[in-house]
């Protein structure tokens, strides 16, 4: 359902995506590992018009978003959580996740979509009226998560949603991306921490400075010896 | 005079006085949120809503209502003009590129006005009574409760507007981080556009009202209270509406207990001490506070 095909993505003189091609399915978790700077945010961006690249075509359901605007793109039904969560700090939990439903019409269905999202997430219910800058690091991680699902997106962008997170909310919180998977929403999970996003996609792709360098099933990348000595320490 | 008419005679005269202030100042710290610029031309688009006011109320013959706003409208427009003409190319520039240009359009506003309308100060034609209240040996005009009572609906205005509805929501999200808002879908170029146009209302909104309360206006009238409206937005905290609103007001009671006193000619310096000592003491303003990001 999404494509990218020989995306070029520069900052300035730095050419940061030489050439990326990949696929995303419908219903599936595919998770692009690569180290720092490898090029993997880039990538998000790009997908989602935070970026505009300078050669290539990125195609979603056949339509071409390789030069629409980040508003328009979330309106086609991709949705996405920034590295750094990036909430709303001064304004209540709620007013977030009113923000991720701000294309919205359908005054029912976003009632639903909150139902849904409290569910995921129970402690964003008993704290939503709390300013979201008091929240924890994981809680903050929730409510960016939380924010991104009410624009009810077929396409879920992750952008290191561990990053800075104890362990056990880590566990916790990519039990909740296989969940939110499971009812229908695609994922495109980027991640340092590798061995957690192999475990949970179905397939990945393996960046390194700007270039796909591997690719293929999760499982058998994590098996495979150059993945487990570059990116599972051993 | 005893000492409480006296507090209480400063206090119509500096609330009126600090309306007018609170109003412009909102303008200039709604803006500086939104694009983190000092919009130095802001005083001179209260002149221009002046002079729509009175050109309303003179050739017009209109009333204080529709001639207030006909002026904030088109004044509005004439901000998101100047916004998307001037500032806008320069989003991506150095903020130093953006306030030397904001200068520039102060002056051009200042100069192209006694182009148009001529240098001459005229005289706001009286919309309201003369009439001079006297309670408890504190008098008031029927001015002061309108200027009291126009500011005091258009900051509720104001407010809601900012709490509750799509726009105003999505201009504290893009004030906060205009990326994150492009993400939820919020078109960021709109969402400035209408900050200056509501910015440029509320100073078209003061300009009335001042050409109302002094009866005279000109083309240079808006570079004095521009800078008032400035100090008045460091004082309450750049960038924090309830700030400017609080940092208004307190100008203006300041200026006229100076005044009051017999200080009078000290008033502009006394406005500029303050600004001094705000940098000074707490650059962040009266409600100005450090939010740390947690990482």
């Amino acid at each position: 359902m999404l494509k990218l095909d020989n995306i070029h993505v520069y900052y300035g003189a730095i050419h940061a995506l030489k050439g990326i091609s990949f696929e995303v399915n419908k219903g599936e978790i595919v998770t692009l590992i690569g180290s720092n700077g490898a090029g993997k945010t880039t990538c998000l961006k790009t997908i989602s018009g935070l970026l505009q690249p300078k050669e290539g075509t990125l195609t979603f359901h056949d339509k071409d978003l390789t030069t629409i605007s980040a508003p328009k793109i979330v309106a086609s039904g991709i949705s996405h959580v920034p590295e750094g969560r990036r909430i709303f700090a001064n304004m209540t939990v709620s007013e977030n996740l009113d923000l991720g439903a701000y294309l919205r019409k359908d005054k029912e269905g976003i009632k639903e979509d909150l139902e849904m999202v409290y569910g995921l997430f129970p402690r964003l219910k008993e704290r939503r009226r709390q300013i979201a800058g008091t929240l924890s690091g994981g809680e903050q991680q929730m409510l960016a998560m939380g924010r991104a699902l009410m624009s009810r997106p077929e396409l879920l962008l992750l952008d290191e949603p561990s990053m800075g997170l104890a362990p056990i909310l880590v566990k916790q919180i990519f039990e909740i991306i296989q969940t939110i998977n499971s009812q229908g929403t695609t994922v495109l999970l980027v991640e340092q921490n590798a061995r957690m996003a192999l475990s949970i996609a179905n397939r990945a792709y393996v960046l390194e400075t700007g270039k796909i360098v591997l690719s293929g099933n999760a499982k058998e990348l994590m098996q495979s010896e150059e993945i487990k000595k570059a990116y599972l320490g051993g | 005079m005893g000492s409480v008419e006296f507090a209480a005679q400063q206090l119509i005269n500096g609330l009126s006085l600090g309306s007018i202030y609170a109003l412009i100042a909102l303008g200039y710290t709604m803006v500086y949120g939104i694009i983190q610029l000092i919009n130095f031309a802001h005083g001179d688009i209260m002149m221009v809503g002046a002079f729509i006011g009175w050109f309303c109320t003179t050739v017009l013959k209109m009333a204080f209502l529709p001639a207030l706003i006909i002026s904030m409208t088109i004044t509005a427009i004439l901000g998101m003009l100047i916004e998307r003409i001037a500032y806008k190319p320069l989003r991506k520039s150095t903020r130093l590129a953006a306030l030397i240009t904001a200068i520039g359009m102060s002056f051009f506003l200042e100069y192209g006005g006694i182009l148009v309308v001529g240098p001459q100060t005229r005289t706001f034609p009286d919309v309201f009574p003369q009439t001079l209240y006297n309670v408890g040996g504190v008098t008031f005009k029927y001015g002061d409760i309108v200027i009291i009572l126009t500011t005091v609906v258009l900051m509720t205005i104001l407010q809601f507007v900012i709490k509750y509805t799509r726009i105003g929501k999505a201009m504290r999200a893009v004030s906060f981080d205009k990326d994150a808002s492009a993400l939820m879908g919020i078109n960021v170029d709109n969402t400035i556009s209408a900050t200056f146009a509501i910015g440029s209302s509320l100073a078209a909104a003061a300009g009335v009202l001042m050409g109302v309360y002094f009866n005279t206006i000109n083309p240079l009238m808006g570079i004095m209270p521009g800078l008032k409206a400035f100090i008045a937005a460091v004082l309450g905290g750049i960038g924090i509406i309830p700030g400017a609103m609080l940092g208004g007001i307190a100008m203006g009671l300041i200026e006229s207990i100076v005044s009051g006193l017999g200080f009078s000619t000290w008033r502009d310096a006394v406005a500029f001490l303050i600004l001094i000592i705000v940098l000074i003491v707490k650059p962040t303003g009266l409600l100005g506070k450090n939010i740390r990001e947690k990482v």
